[in-house]
């Protein structure tokens, strides 16, 4: 297909309440740059139900347009409804470029998308450019464990699309006086034609782990030795106002639950602070939290490829060094 | 039940280093081993045939020669009959390509082996990591999907599948025939027998050629890819790393606490 406009689309994927999720709004951040290069507007694609709010929380987050589907239909997320909707838009609408969030719905839906509508897609993107010579998009993304990153364009086919990891773009900083124009899209599709049912939801058991969002996380690995040694990692983190992340290795253990895994299996995250605490920082780690502001790495082995990401280190054993920490920050508190 | 696994053998990504000098991937010595997430698939396969005795699995790779080792591998624990699909006509093939590709393929396994009930594919593979060419085949064979399972269930004509969500899990439901993409399961993949293993060794894997499928050439390889690898690099690192050493733990954790209350990150 031929792009007729030269807009970027964003899908900004709504929750269960019809709320947009983070992700989305993350998108619009990077979004409305590459709008701008490619001369074209920035759009959110809101598809759901009940999405009133997610609508606003696009606007405010930069959208110079929303494209809205709503239905019953649409209310959790399907393949079939919704690969509808999105393949049905941007045949009318023909935009040059989409970005999707890599969540599983998201990629679920991408392939989908582009097996249809016969477009190239990169997967699991962890930084966006222009490509100077060309004007595509660059989709830069991680290959090989994260060993290698890969530049990748799609010279041809319209529109080019990609899913971006949640956690490496940071939202942007909402502006309630902003509007922005409202298009409502009345595409119906067929309850019985959806092939999929969602037959029970199972909520995930213990506390929601919040890592792509939190500004702190002090992170176990290895060296934290086994489940109790998360322990002082979670005061410490309750402590400053962070959560708790954890290494593969730690994770593989059974000592911490897949959910606070980071790295190129688990989250993308890019905290202010990321404390890696007996990580040595494996490749496929670093790919999941190089992007933090600042690194602090505690290790006994001075050799761990950790201190080469890291801001601050301190060779040591995080099992006295944490709990000094911990004793630190109440008197500063004190 | 009859059920397909599309398999695709990878170098053991945990394995590679890159060359300092050439920054390149160093792929000499790094094992060849069968996709994970494509083991999970097989597996929950053999859990389905252990229960409905009769069933058959048959595995399907495109690849080199050499990807015939994975197949034999997969003929060792649970499948029982194998089809390569090779073809120079197929290299450089991004996802939307081996997708195109593998949808024919299937349709010509299919005329051999019967249409299949559920055709099963591993989440993503290690080495690319892009999850798309599960659901780009359900797409071209028109099938439903269902991705990110970590568990199936028969129920009648239909598979429950417990699919890996953000916030939990969801029971997700379809009508056979289907897609289900596999994720990490509670369970590991069995190991083979010495009794397996040889069996694998002598079985006969079928060999597919761009000639023995309806393919049109030009949607397959480079030329049917739309994306295309502009280049690669590595990673950079170049932190300026500060080691706080005060002479104790103590006084070095009193030092980097401080510096992080300076920076208002405490």
């Amino acid at each position: 297909m031929e792009a007729k406009t030269k807009d970027l689309w964003v899908f900004v994927e709504t929750n269960d309440e019809g709320k947009a999720r983070n992700v989305g709004l993350e998108l619009l951040n990077p979004g409305r740059e590459l709008a701008k290069q490619q001369g074209g507007k920035l759009v959110a694609v809101v598809i759901g139900n009940n999405t009133a709010q997610a609508v606003q929380a696009a606007v405010a987050a930069g959208a110079d347009q929303v494209l809205s589907v709503e239905g019953e239909e649409y209310a959790v997320y399907s393949t079939d409804a919704y690969t509808y909707a999105l393949c049905t838009l941007a045949e009318k609408y023909a935009p040059t470029t989409i970005l999707l969030g890599a969540t599983p719905n998201g990629r679920d839906l991408g392939p989908r998308f582009s097996a249809r509508m016969q477009s190239g897609l990169t997967a699991d993107c962890t930084a966006l450019e222009i490509d100077a010579e060309t004007g595509c998009v660059a989709w830069i993304r991680p290959a090989f464990g994260g060993n290698l990153m890969a530049r990748i364009l799609c010279p041809e086919n319209r529109p080019q699309v990609g899913t971006v990891r949640p956690g490496v773009f940071k939202k942007p900083e909402p502006d309630p006086s902003r509007s922005a124009e409202i298009v409502v899209e009345p595409l119906s599709f067929a309850k019985e034609k959806i092939r999929t049912q969602i037959v029970e939801v199972i909520r995930a058991a213990g506390e929601q782990v919040n890592l792509e969002g939190a500004d702190i996380i002090i992170s176990g690995g290895r060296g934290v030795g086994g489940p109790e040694g998360f322990a002082p990692l979670k005061e410490l983190a309750e402590l400053v106002g962070g959560s708790v992340g954890a290494s593969r290795a730690a994770v593989d253990a059974g000592w911490i639950p897949h959910a606070h895994q980071v790295g190129q299996t688990g989250k993308t995250v890019a905290p202010k602070l990321y404390v890696a605490c007996g990580i040595s920082g494996a490749i496929q780690h670093l790919a999941g939290m190089s992007g933090s502001d600042c690194v602090v790495a505690i290790n006994k082995d001075p050799e761990a490829p950790i201190f080469e990401v890291a801001d601050f280190g301190i060779v040591g054993d995080l099992k006295e060094v944490v709990p000094m920490m911990i004793d630190e920050v109440k008197k500063l508190r004190a | 039940m009859n059920m397909l696994v599309c398999v695709k053998q990878v170098p053991d990504t945990t394995e590679i280093k890159i060359d300092p000098v050439t920054n390149t991937l160093i792929r000499q010595g790094v094992p060849s081993i069968v996709n994970p997430y494509d083991g999970y698939a097989l597996e929950t396969a053999a859990r389905i045939k252990d229960e409905n005795p009769g069933s058959k699995i048959v595995v399907l790779s495109m690849g080199p020669k050499q990807a015939q080792d994975a197949l034999r591998e997969c003929l060792a624990v649970g499948a029982d009959k194998a089809y390569l699909l090779t073809d120079n006509l197929f290299a450089g093939s991004d996802t939307l390509a081996t997708s195109y590709i593998l949808s024919r393929a299937i349709a010509k396994v299919q005329e051999l082996e019967g249409a299949f009930d559920i055709i099963f594919c591993g989440k993503q593979a290690i080495d690319g990591d892009t999850a798309q060419v599960g659901p780009q085949i359900a797409e071209y064979l028109d099938l439903p999907q269902i991705t990110y399972g970590i568990e199936v269930v028969l129920a009648g004509d239909s598979v429950r599948v417990k699919r890996d969500s953000d916030a939990g899990y969801t029971i997700t439901a379809a009508k056979m025939p289907c897609v289900v993409t596999m994720t990490q399961t509670f369970y590991e993949p069995r190991y083979p027998s010495i009794k397996s293993k040889m069996a694998a060794k002598k079985a006969v894997i079928q060999q597919l050629t761009s000639a023995d499928l309806d393919v049109d050439p030009a949607r397959c390889g480079l030329k049917g890819s739309p994306t295309h690898v502009k280049k690669t690099f590595v990673p950079v690192r170049n932190k300026n790393t500060q080691i706080i050493n005060e002479g104790s733990a103590e006084a070095s954790t009193h030092k980097l606490v401080e510096l992080l209350h300076n920076a208002t990150l405490f």
